[in-house]
């Protein structure tokens, strides 16, 4: 039966919104712990740690998010003998995915750190480890917020992937009302305004920070 | 709508899953398919980007003001939206409308749409990057805007972007597998396909993530290529 | 009729007025060569004779065109005006050749080999034939300027205007610029150049003018401006700049 696309369904697709958010902030907390062993493996003193750093971002990278959601939707189960729900695939892909991006910026962000404040660390007798965590890190935390930002944004678009498998988030939403109602574009452009709701002021903040931070150098 | 249904387990029971990669093998020939159409998508649309881009960043840089915003207005709402319902929209959306395309043609309209927002920042980024005094060399020469702009701001913008372009470029074609979802039969769409023939569901996709993983290395060192014959001279 | 006519120009950016109504006539042959402090509104001159700056009042006037006319084809006009920036401006992703033969196929449509042999005669009248493949980055501050001054030349200008081109020099590079500047001026181009060499504005020009708070402050023959200055504030700047 076909009904009308009416205000209700906006607010149906309002409330899967809460799930996309959901679904971004896992794979955001997944995705920053993997990519702060990335970033850090990657600016590691020692050549195979830093190998393997590269490696893994080369691999994820290399590789389209749809198809670690597969792989990962078929795989887990098999590999790991858990019982995989949509939420648990998805948010495993989105947080190794996330973990090489946010690894590489980061990594760009320490890398951005100058020579010399490496230098006064060692000169005044810390280890690496101490540098690290005294003098390098919060500064380039101070680096890291702008494009941290802005990969958020790219999180919450690719987390409209995850309809694939079945998660029900904004887009799965936006598919399932297109089934009900027959309105594909009144329905998908609503869906698109959602995104650009939530995404905009995002990505609006982001350069503002860039710009506070560029006009503080 | 992809094979949820194959996907949920209730069960729990651990079972004994021998790997076979042969089935995956012997369709190979559709794989090499999947390919051919993934390639065309990629490449077709990184056409297009580049020359929505260059447009689009010329428009917002040298254009007036009314045309600087409507450029940024179509940016905007390409980078803040998902490629997955722009291709919704493209092709579920626009029949209601009148316009009805097929799958393949959705497909190349909603990449270089949204290739075309991404490529117009970074260019424009270039384009701010060339010195003014090189442009107003090229204006007290004679040249016009236009000429300006082909000879002596153009290339060096697009050295200066180069790296962030192509990294662009070869996250396009890697997101061509999004297209799957409108039966475009691209490389992801196929592997599809050949799980409902097989049933290796696990086998096919990383076997395909594999392929990609290829391709994306090779689209690397085709980019570094061309970086090193056209941009390092002796 | 005089080449270059000036009549009370005005020029500001904003709030702050660069030319306070400068008036000037120039004819065919001479050099003239600009001398003042920083801000005295001098480079300002230069750029808006040819256009690259706009005017608020007055009429800048080039071989009977009127430069801020905005029916004026500036393209036009600016094949018939050449000018020399103070940064090297060649164009680096473009070797020694293209950067001298791009307006003169792009702009006039001449073909690739007479556009060639064109380039080849201009870099033999500054001195570097041999550079004709090079790339910018391949050469010393004052090749390119030198290179910066045939790609103008190429263009058979009327007028060449000089905007303080061996200021950014090392010294020792500055002898062969000046050099190629005094040939130019004996082939009988009209040039305008702002500079800070006094020794070659004596040795070469025809007029001096000395510019300050955007005025025409002193003018006339360069040796008799530079001997006897006639104003405190031309003293005080010829004391700074020759001590």
């Amino acid at each position: 039966m076909i009904r009308e696309f009416a205000l209700n369904d906006v607010y149906y697709l309002l409330l899967a919104a809460r799930w996309t958010l959901a679904l971004t902030s896992l794979a955001f907390l997944g995705g920053g712990t993997v990519g702060l062993l990335v970033a850090l493996l990657r600016v590691a003193p020692f050549a195979p740690l830093r190998i393997i750093g590269a490696g893994y971002v080369n691999i994820v990278q290399g590789i389209p998010l749809l198809a670690w959601l597969f792989v990962l939707f078929f795989g887990l189960p098999i590999l790991a003998g858990v019982r995989v729900s949509p939420w648990i695939a998805a948010t495993v892909a989105f947080s190794i995915y996330a973990g090489a991006f946010l690894g590489e910026i980061w990594r760009g962000c320490l890398r951005a750190i100058p020579r010399q404040q490496w230098e006064a660390g060692a000169s005044l007798g810390l280890s690496f480890v101490e540098q690290l965590r005294h003098i390098i890190v919060p500064q380039a935390v101070r680096v890291a917020i702008p494009p941290t930002v802005g990969f958020l944004v790219q999180l919450i678009k690719n987390t409209s992937l995850a309809a694939v498998i079945g998660f029900i988030e904004l887009t799965r939403e936006g598919q399932l009302t297109t089934a009900a109602t027959y309105r594909p574009f009144t329905v998908y452009i609503a869906v698109a305004a959602i995104y650009f709701a939530i995404c905009f002021p995002l990505t609006q903040w982001s350069r503002r920070l860039e710009r506070t931070l560029r006009v503080a150098r | 709508m992809q094979h949820v249904c194959g996907g949920r387990r209730i069960g729990t029971a651990r079972m004994k899953y021998t790997f076979n990669f042969r089935d995956v093998w012997s369709q190979w020939d559709y794989i090499a398919e999947g390919i051919g159409v993934t390639l065309l998508l990629a490449v077709v649309t990184m056409i297009a980007g580049l020359m929505i881009g260059a447009l689009g960043a010329a428009a917002r840089v040298y254009g007036r003001s009314w045309l600087g915003v409507l450029v940024t207005g179509y940016v905007e709402m390409i980078r803040n939206t998902p490629l997955l319902v722009q291709l919704f929209i493209v092709f579920f959306g626009l029949p209601s409308l009148g316009v009805r395309l097929d799958a393949m043609t959705a497909a190349f309209i909603a990449l270089s749409v949204n290739l075309g927002a991404y490529s117009t920042e970074i260019i424009r980024a270039g384009l701010e990057a060339v010195p003014r005094a090189q442009i107003e060399a090229g204006y007290s020469l004679g040249l016009s805007g236009a000429q300006v702009f082909r000879h002596v701001v153009l290339a060096p913008a697009i050295r200066i972007v180069y790296p962030a372009l192509t990294s662009q470029f070869v996250l396009m074609m890697l997101a061509t597998s999004v297209v799957s979802q409108i039966s475009a039969p691209d490389l992801f769409h196929i592997a599809s396909i050949i799980q409902s023939r097989t049933f290796r569901d696990f086998e096919i996709y990383a076997v395909i993530a594999g392929v990609y993983l290829a391709l994306a290395l090779a689209f690397k060192l085709f980019f570094a290529a061309i970086e090193h014959f056209a941009f390092t001279r002796r | 009729m005089s080449l270059v006519e000036l009549h009370n120009v005005v020029k500001r950016f904003g709030t702050n007025t660069v030319l306070d109504r400068v008036s000037l006539s120039v004819e065919a042959g001479e050099i003239i060569a600009v001398i003042g402090r920083s801000g005295s509104g001098k480079s300002t001159m230069l750029r808006c004779i040819n256009g690259l700056e706009p005017i608020q009042e007055g009429r800048i006037v080039f071989d009977g065109e009127t430069v801020n006319d905005p029916a004026t084809n500036l393209r036009k006009l600016r094949q018939r005006v050449g000018i020399v920036f103070q940064s090297y401006n060649l164009f680096p992703h473009l070797s020694v050749e293209r950067n001298i033969t791009l307006a003169p196929r792009v702009v006039k449509g001449m073909e690739r080999e007479a556009a060639r042999e064109l380039a080849a005669g201009a870099l033999a009248r500054v001195g570097l034939a041999d550079k004709i493949d090079a790339y910018p980055d391949q050469l010393s501050g004052g090749q390119q300027q030198r290179v910066a001054i045939a790609r103008s030349l190429a263009m058979r200008p009327q007028l060449m205007l000089f905007d303080e081109i061996t200021s950014a020099l090392d010294p020792e590079l500055t002898g062969e610029v000046l050099k190629v500047l005094e040939r130019v001026a004996g082939e009988g181009m009209t040039m305008m150049l702002v500079t800070h060499e006094m020794g070659f504005a004596r040795r070469v020009a025809t007029r001096l003018i000395f510019m300050h708070q955007g005025r025409i402050w002193e003018e006339g023959r360069a040796s008799n401006v530079l001997a006897k200055p006639r104003t405190p504030e031309l003293e005080t700047f010829l004391d700074a700049v020759l001590h």
